[in-house]
């Protein structure tokens, strides 16, 4: 990185608002000739809506980009690589039954007399690949290739049509450790040419391994932007994260729950690729916090436990009894819930009225010829409805007429209809506003002291330690602590989740 | 008959023939290239082309195309390959073939075309041999201008396929044959699709619109599937089809037969399933003699009614795949 | 229960356009709804309407269940002419008529089962999936028949299509039980809210510990049985088995009463009643431009006229602008 030099391209208190919601608000943010700026932030925090502001695919409402200290308006993608700006997704979007040399040169083709000049493109492909140290045949189709070589020639396509800022969405996502070194040797011979190099990626150690500077987002704002080799893993989580080490108030005093008989326990459970085998027992009135990175394997430990994804080993018994869960079927039959995270693909029934929705779950546990008839629906729906406080013109609406909290309410009150033994919830107050948000954090509260087992997923450290007994911590498909009593704090989080062998850490479950 | 003796009748047949008329084609390869089995008259035509071969001790080759006209040329390469001494096709179109049947006359094999025309030059086959749809229509027409005489009748047609050219040549002939004959109009014509179903609900349709049918003297349908499904409309609405109703229809399959059994039906005109018989005559006569035939062979469209032995009729036709 | 607004129920627009199709009918011919007793049996224009439109109401109620789960079943035509294969030759070969009825209604069970078992546990798209019977099918039902009409004088067979109850054509009172069984089997358990839930969100419905795969293995086999009972009706109505016709393309009008009656092609809410409804608009068309004495070439014309007058007054749009207007009225 150049020192103190110039910013190429300079993104100026950028609001950008989608409805009401404001996805990037007030966002400063730039990268020097010379450097890999690191962009880091969970889902929704703001990061593609940046990109996609600094690449031309949207216009901000307000604030400016600069381009080499000049005000620029790119109108689309193709206008930024015009001015210098290309972009290398994560998904190759090249064409993968063309050779390697036509995919580089594809729309710009050297030509005479308007003939391709094949021979000239693939001398020219050769001695482009060779300046990244990839030396294949490049007559060859580009799908016959690995996605890390697939990715380089769509870096090379894209710096031979820019130029001066390369934008890298999670490249490293599908690729193992050597290709990622491969990647990495890429990037740095292209930081040595003077560009400028923006990389988005979940992975903080590669965050670390390959940037000079990072910019943390959330909700929309702007955290900060540090110099890399200034600050420690812990310190970049606890950003993203939102937790101010200043507001630790260590175990809020809900720890004291751990008494109550075992009402789920999980031994061993694991699936090849998707959770090393872990083990955990949640007590009557006990709430386990998850705590972990986006691709930690938070989402995925839940699906085995709820049997959306069959777990390869392990038991699971419910009351002390060994119950087979190999679909979500059975386990509502066993008298599990979950809400998911994604309400809109895996939630909510959209057509279906706010009745239907809340009434399915008992519905699909009682069995096709056990019906619940209008009147016994209406009476459910009714109680949840009431006890949850869902804000609903009537019950018998379209559900997808709903607010996100009120729609989350309603996917709590389905489970709560079938009186589980256990629920799980996936970032439960995800995506809702302020007011509806709070009383989510209520309703688990209120589920623990009524005697109910809780596993509650959330990035929301704040929220988790509110709340929870316990907190387990993933990080790369793994559960690697278990905090309880003074540990449940954001600081002990904090370092667990980035691998800080500094941090307290009580207890290490799983393989 | 048991097979055993069906199959010394057919050899002491062969044997009988191919040593008096057609010497020249006993023991040649004949390659058959037929469109598929789509009906019942298909299947008839594909056994009847198969019993006259075996007749006459003509070693034929049969390839079904499955309704598609590439298998049918892969069919004609394949026959122009092993040298037959000739190639019948009952081409699934019209158009398309001109490379295929050059290829076979520069092979001097004779091509010969059974029951469809093509839009190719005629010196690209020896022949074609097919019925005279106008003049099927004209027959059925003759035989009910004949039988009512001078009584006024109203008729009511069941039309093939809309566009096929069995419906508008049927149509047509029909048509002819009842001009200056103003005793006899045609006051119904709806399309059945050829089919029993579509027949039935066709005539259902009509009697309805004809005051219960009591105004309706005839029915004429373009073929005999839908006769077959009339006849049964007829029933339902408590008339006596081939009495209170005349019933005329195309085509000679077994099931009308069986229905002039019963007195169901009146008169039906055979579109007959054996269009090798006459291109084998033909072909033999070039073989040997040189003669070349006429370039349209036209079959006989003979008329039936059930003075014409119904019982007898049936019973020749019904083991014939129809 | 559900309380019916009769009212509302009889403005909807299936019910208006098959009463403007009926109307035009009776205008192009006075005696259409003359209804006279013939052999005991009710005979007249309006019973052709139901008897003739009962084989397609009958694939639209199984068609009705495989939509709203989001699916679509080509199969059927091929199914009919299946089933009425296997019961013809059946009795023909001298078995009794019960074995033949039972033979082809297992058949039809097994060809939805196979449909089932395609989209369900081998994930293909229903489209694709039922094409593979589509296609298939025909030539199954034309190898159980030779290629040739497969005609029989078995009387039960002859009684599915063409007999009659209390003076009410059979497949009228087999299309009735069907509909009025299959509507109330799916209101009263589960089974509807089931496949609704579905249809709407297959994702969301596997997180709510429905079974979906048992339940989509059992609509399309239900729909496999409705296309044999169909075939079945066909059959016995022309006395035998035409592999080569039977159920030609009717999985086509299938699919298109089960539109007019109101179900989306995208699943979830759906009236088995109305796709009856939407039958019988079709068979009312079909039925007057027969007696119309049109010249035959107008036949597809008129009908795909009508059906898109009746599609555009059901889109919402056209419906939201009716509201306004009716509301303008009342206003002034």
């Amino acid at each position: 990185m150049v020192e103190g030099a110039e910013p190429v391209v300079q993104a100026r208190g950028i609001v950008k608002i989608f409805g009401q919601h404001r996805a990037l608000d007030g966002v400063d943010f730039e990268v020097r000739p010379g450097e890999v700026h690191a962009l880091l932030g969970e889902n929704g925090a703001g990061k593609s809506t940046l990109i996609k502001i600094l690449t031309g695919a949207y216009q901000p409402d307000g604030g400016e980009v600069l381009l080499e200290g000049a005000p620029v308006r790119f109108s689309d993608p193709l206008d930024a690589q015009r001015h210098g700006i290309g972009t290398v997704y994560q998904e190759v979007n090249l064409l993968p039954n063309r050779s390697v040399a036509e995919n580089l040169f594809l729309g710009h083709q050297p030509t005479r007399f308007g003939i391709v000049q094949r021979k000239v493109i693939e001398a020219r492909a050769r001695d482009l690949l060779a300046g990244y140290g990839l030396e294949i045949d490049v007559k060859a189709e580009l799908g016959s290739y690995s996605v890390a070589v697939q990715q380089i020639v769509a870096i090379a396509r894209a710096v031979e049509l820019s130029g001066k800022v390369l934008v890298l969405d999670e490249p490293t996502a599908s690729l193992d450790r050597n290709e990622v070194a491969k990647m990495f040797e890429v990037v740095g011979r292209l930081k040595a040419r003077g560009l400028g190099i923006i990389f988005i990626t979940h992975f903080l150690d590669q965050v670390f391994e390959i940037a000079d500077r990072v910019t943390i987002l959330r909700n929309g704002r702007l955290i900060g932007t540090k110099v890399l080799s200034e600050v420690t893993a812990t310190d970049v989580v606890r950003m993203m994260l939102g937790k101010d080490l200043a507001f630790d108030h260590g175990g809020v005093g809900v720890a004291e729950a751990m008494q109550g008989p075992v009402r789920v326990e999980f031994k061993s459970l694991g699936r090849q690729g998707k959770v090393a085998p872990f083990s955990l027992a949640l007590h009557e009135g006990e709430v386990v916090g998850v705590a972990g990175l986006l691709g930690s394997g938070r989402t995925e430990m839940a699906r085995l436990m709820f049997g959306v994804d069959p777990a390869d080993c392990g038991e699971i018994s419910v009351g002390g009894r060994v119950v087979n869960i190999r679909n979500p079927a059975q386990a509502v039959a066993a008298g599990f819930g979950f809400c998911p995270e994604d309400r809109k693909l895996d939630g909510i029934f959209g057509d279906l009225s706010v009745r239907e929705n809340i009434i399915i779950a008992l519905q699909a546990k009682l069995g096709w010829f056990r019906a619940l008839n209008r009147d016994e629906q209406i009476e459910i729906a009714g109680n949840y409805a009431e006890a949850l406080d869902i804000r609903a013109a009537n019950h018998e609406m379209p559900v997808k007429l709903l607010s996100g909290g009120n729609q989350q309410k309603v996917i709590l009150a389905r489970w709560l209809a079938i009186d589980p033994n256990f629920l799980i919830l996936d970032e439960p107050t995800r995506g809702i506003d302020v007011g509806a948000h709070a009383e989510i954090v209520r309703t688990i509260n209120r589920l623990r002291e009524e005697g109910l087992a809780l596993l509650v997923i959330s990035s929301e450290l704040d929220e988790v330690v509110a709340y929870s007994n316990r907190i387990v911590v993933m990080r790369d498909r793994e559960m690697v602590a278990e905090l309880s009593g003074a540990d449940i704090a954001p600081s002990v989080i904090v370092a667990a989740i980035a691998d800080n062998p500094g941090a307290k850490v009580t207890a290490e479950v799983g393989a | 008959m048991s097979i055993i003796k069906k199959l010394a009748l057919a050899a002491g047949v062969s044997a009988l023939l191919s040593s008096a008329a057609y010497a020249d084609l006993s023991g040649k390869v004949i390659g058959f290239s037929q469109i598929g089995s789509e009906s019942g008259w298909r299947a008839a035509e594909t056994s009847v082309t198969k019993s006259e071969a075996e007749k006459l001790g003509i070693d034929l080759k049969f390839a079904d195309a499955q309704q598609k006209q590439e298998n049918q040329i892969k069919a004609i390469r394949g026959f122009i390959a092993q040298g037959v001494a000739a190639i019948l096709v009952a081409p699934v179109v019209s158009t398309g073939w001109e490379e295929v049947l050059t290829e076979a006359k520069e092979a001097n094999i004779p091509v010969i075309l059974l029951d469809r025309g093509i839009d190719a030059p005629q010196d690209l086959y020896l022949t074609s041999v097919a019925s005279d749809q106008v003049k099927e229509g004209h027959v059925a027409g003759d035989w009910l201008v004949k039988t009512v005489a001078d009584k006024d009748c109203k008729i009511v047609e069941l039309q093939g396929t809309v566009g096929s050219s069995p419906a508008i040549n049927r149509k047509k002939g029909f048509e002819d044959a009842l001009a200056g004959h103003a005793n006899l109009s045609i006051i119904r014509s709806q399309t059945g699709d050829f089919t029993r179903a579509k027949g039935k609900e066709v005539m259902e349709g009509f009697l309805k619109a004809e005051d219960g049918g009591k105004g309706i003297c005839a029915v004429y349908a373009h073929n005999d599937d839908m006769a077959v499904g009339a006849i049964q409309a007829i029933k339902d609405a408590g008339l006596k089809p081939g009495t209170d109703i005349l019933v005329v229809s195309i085509d000679g399959v077994p099931d009308i037969f069986q229905a002039f059994v019963a007195g169901e039906a009146n008169a039906t005109v055979e579109l007959t399933p054996n269009m090798a018989g006459p291109a084998f005559a033909a072909l033999d006569a070039y073989l040997t003699a040189g003669t070349v035939p006429e370039k349209f062979i036209i079959t006989e469209s003979k008329l039936y009614t059930p003075a014409d032995d119904a019982q007898g009729e049936y019973d020749r036709r019904k083991g014939l795949g129809y | 229960m559900r309380r019916i607004d009769w009212r509302g129920a009889l403005l909807r627009p299936q019910f208006m356009a098959l009463a403007a199709v009926l109307g035009i009918n009776w205008l192009l011919f006075p005696g259409f709804f003359d209804i006279t007793l013939q052999d005991g049996r009710l005979f007249g224009s309006v019973i052709d309407v139901l008897n003739r439109g009962a084989p397609v109401a009958i694939l639209a109620i199984g068609m009705t269940a495989v939509i709203a789960t989001k699916g679509v079943d080509l199969s059927v035509g091929a199914v009919m002419a299946i089933a009425g294969a296997v019961a013809a030759v059946l009795v023909t070969g001298g078995s009794s008529a019960i074995v033949a009825v039972g033979a082809a209604l297992l058949v039809g069970l097994l060809c939805g089962l196979w449909n089932g078992i395609l989209v369900t546990y081998l994930e293909i798209q229903p489209i694709i999936a039922t094409l593979v019977l589509m296609v298939a099918g025909r030539g199954l039902a034309q190898l159980v028949t030779e290629g040739s009409i497969v005609t029989f004088s078995d009387p039960v067979l002859i009684f599915i299509g063409t007999g009659s109850l209390f003076g009410m054509p059979m497949p009228i009172v087999i299309a009735a039980v069907l509909a009025i069984g299959a509507t109330l089997i799916v209101r009263k358990t589960a089974l509807g809210l089931l496949i609704e839930a579905v249809g709407v969100n297959r994702s969301a419905a596997r997180f709510s510990g429905i079974s979906s795969g048992l339940l989509l293995v059992v609509v399309y086999t239900f729909a496999g049985f409705c296309a044999a009972t169909s075939g079945l009706i066909v059959a016995g109505d022309i006395r035998g088995a035409d592999a080569n016709n039977a159920g030609l393309w009717l999985e086509l009008d299938a699919i298109l009463a089960v539109v007019i009656g109101g179900t989306s092609l995208l699943g979830g809410r759906f009236s088995i009643p109305m796709s009856v409804v939407g039958a019988l608009i079709i068979q009312a068309m079909n039925t007057g431009i027969l007696i119309s004495g049109f010249s035959p070439e107008f036949n597809l014309v008129v009908k795909s006229g009508v059906i898109i007058l009746i599609l555009v007054l059901q889109a919402p749009m056209t419906s939201q602008w009716l509201r306004k207007r009716m509301s303008e009225g009342k206003a002034q």
